[in-house]
């Protein structure tokens, strides 16, 4: 295969903000002329805390927002206007963050499972079978079909949401915050599973979060994403240990550490008078947060 | 810690095990669950419970007429000698026919009609809901009056006139719960792996409005017998001789005081019905904890 797996060119959100009486009155860029790609079998990890415009990309790549400007490439082939859904052809998939909210709380575990194989037109004969197969896959008991999601745990739930985005093989497997709503104690189990169904299914990643420790685990490259654009990318390993860009500096700094050690690998807080600017607290379309960042 | 592997856990109630056992906790609802019940048990087997089933008709015996309740006639005989029990157990199946034809159409009808215009939007969503608010801003009684004036006076136009209003009140709620799921996760997950419109509408957000369209169609049963009530109190419903609440009432109510059953204790079989549903949809609104609905 040649070419990544997902390329992303200059892609730019705004939304319009409107006024008490629904007149737009300004625009807020979420995410603002992004360019990355992701290589076959590569984890791409998207760091960046809440408001930076890490789901609206996942959202783009996934067809449910459209994009202002910029270009999406998906195996070489343009999805950036397909709308979501069976135009992209089941090349991409997603786990979105909170399982309690992303399966249908009235139907069946089996019935969840079986939306993507009824729409790319699995045959029906062999539907039980394959419902088990991904259950099986992801570690859990074939007799949870019958189940509904409220009896499960979280981390059972987002192994189900895992079976689901599986069950017609996509190539790239978007994971927006997939371990955020889950327990400690359960992430790090969900993560070693999809490590694993990426090297038995032959998946890319792309792994949204704005938990570096994770990070650092699982992606093989990484971007980080400040108010919209992404401020340092390149090699995990590299970004983690010489970070150039002071955002990328306090986002590290702000993780937790578990020892003396880590404490000592800890970058200094480079912020002292103030805390990070969002991006409403932001002028319009101004550049004041990285300038004074940069500083 | 207990993540994929514990799965013997002791016996576990099913989800309609566990419905049922709530259910039959609520008072309420298990009181209007016993009323419908009995009430449509009564309907069904009339020609056979009653004890003159022949004076649903036009059956005359002066010598018997204006009787006080009694053994033999526990409700009292009405103005040309018929048993009122008799005809009041007849005029509850009508009660119920009403209630079942006009909710069959009203139902389906808001509940698709919400459905499409809250999923998509726009201008079938502008075009949908204004119909809807210009239909409601017409009550039911006074839209059966005037068909009832143009047409004929029956049971079908009556019940036409009350399914072509009725069906808005379904729409408008169903129309607020597919607005509120449209934007969960769990639609835009169904759109991602490819499912179509018809899956996502009657597989996806149909399911959640279960309870809720449960609730109301019960409390609505009780609310378009009345409304079939009133129609035939006003002589534009059914006709005698045959048997309807509403006609018995209305024509019992020319000889109050003196003979007061002849127009009460129909009257207070409108009341038993329409109690029964609106206290199962009551009980049910409880049980299934969904909002509060009228």
């Amino acid at each position: 295969m040649s070419g990544p797996m997902l390329r992303i060119e200059n892609l730019t959100k705004t939304f319009p903000v409107r006024n008490a009486f629904g007149r737009i009155s300004g625009e807020v860029t979420a995410v603002d002329n992004v360019s990355f790609s992701i290589e076959p079998g590569r984890v791409y990890g998207l760091a960046g805390e809440s408001g930076s415009g890490k789901s609206t990309i996942a959202r783009m790549i996934m067809g449910l927002t459209r994009p202002t400007a910029g270009n999406i490439y998906l195996d070489g082939l343009n999805i950036t206007d397909a709308g979501s859904g069976r135009s992209r052809r089941g090349k991409v998939q997603m786990v979105f963050q909170n399982p309690g909210s992303s399966l249908n709380a009235r139907r069946t575990i089996g019935q969840s499972i079986s939306v993507p194989l009824d729409a790319h037109g699995h045959p029906r004969h062999d539907r039980a079978r394959r419902i088990d197969e991904l259950l099986e896959m992801v570690q859990l008991p074939a007799e949870f079909a019958e189940r509904y999601p409220h009896e499960l745990s979280g981390g059972q739930k987002q192994r189900v949401a895992i079976a689901r985005a599986l069950a017609m093989p996509p190539k790239l497997l978007v994971l927006d915050e997939p371990t955020s709503a889950l327990d400690v104690s359960v992430q790090a189990k969900v993560i070693d599973l999809l490590v694993d169904l990426g090297r038995r299914l032959d998946l890319t990643f792309l792994f949204i979060s704005h938990d570096l420790s994770l990070m650092r685990n699982f992606a093989q490259d990484v971007g980080v994403l400040y108010l919209g654009r992404i401020v340092e990318a390149g090699a995990t390993a590299d970004v983690f240990e010489k970070p150039s860009h002071d955002y990328t500096k306090l986002l590290l700094a702000s993780v937790p550490v578990m020892s003396a050690e880590e404490e000592a690998m800890r970058p200094a807080l480079p912020l002292v008078d103030g805390e990070v600017l969002t991006s409403d607290r932001l002028p319009v379309g101004s550049n004041t947060s990285f300038e004074r960042l940069e500083q | 810690m207990t993540d994929a592997t514990s799965v013997s856990q002791p016996r576990r109630l099913s989800n309609a095990d566990q419905n049922w056992y709530r259910f039959t906790r609520n008072p309420t609802a298990l009181i209007g669950a016993g009323i419908v019940i009995l009430c449509i048990l009564a309907a069904i087997f009339a020609p056979f419970i009653t004890p003159y089933p022949e004076h649903v008709g036009a059956v005359v015996d002066f010598r018997s007429r204006h009787l006080p309740p009694s053994a033999d006639y526990w409700f009292g005989t009405d103005n040309v000698g018929r048993d009122i029990f008799s005809r009041t157990i007849f005029g509850m199946r009508i009660s119920l026919l009403l209630a079942v034809v006009v909710l069959g159409i009203a139902v389906p009808v808001g509940t698709i009609l919400g459905l499409v215009a809250g999923y998509f939007g726009g201008w079938v969503d502008i075009i949908i809901m204004r119909i809807t608010d210009i239909a409601l801003a017409i009550p039911a009684l006074v839209m059966a009056l005037a068909v009832a004036a143009v047409l004929s006076p029956d049971l079908i136009n009556a019940m036409l006139a009350i399914a072509g209003l009725w069906w808005t009140w379904h729409a408008r709620l169903i129309y607020a719960i597919t607005r509120q799921l449209r934007s969960q996760e769990f639609v835009e997950a169904a759109e991602t792996l490819g499912a179509g419109k018809m899956h996502i509408l009657f597989r996806e957000i149909l399911p959640n409005c279960v309870s809720a369209l449960a609730v109301k169609t019960s409390l609505d049963c009780g609310f378009v017998i009345i409304v079939g009530a009133s129609l035939s109190f006003l002589g534009l419903g059914i006709q005698p001789p045959t048997p309807d609440l509403g006609t018995m009432v209305a024509s019992g109510s020319d000889f109050l005081p003196d003979y007061w059953w002849e127009s009460v204790l129909p009257g207070c079989a409108i009341l038993f019905v329409a109690l029964g549903f609106i206290l199962l949809g009551d009980g049910l609104r409880d049980l299934f904890d969904v909002e509060e609905i009228r």
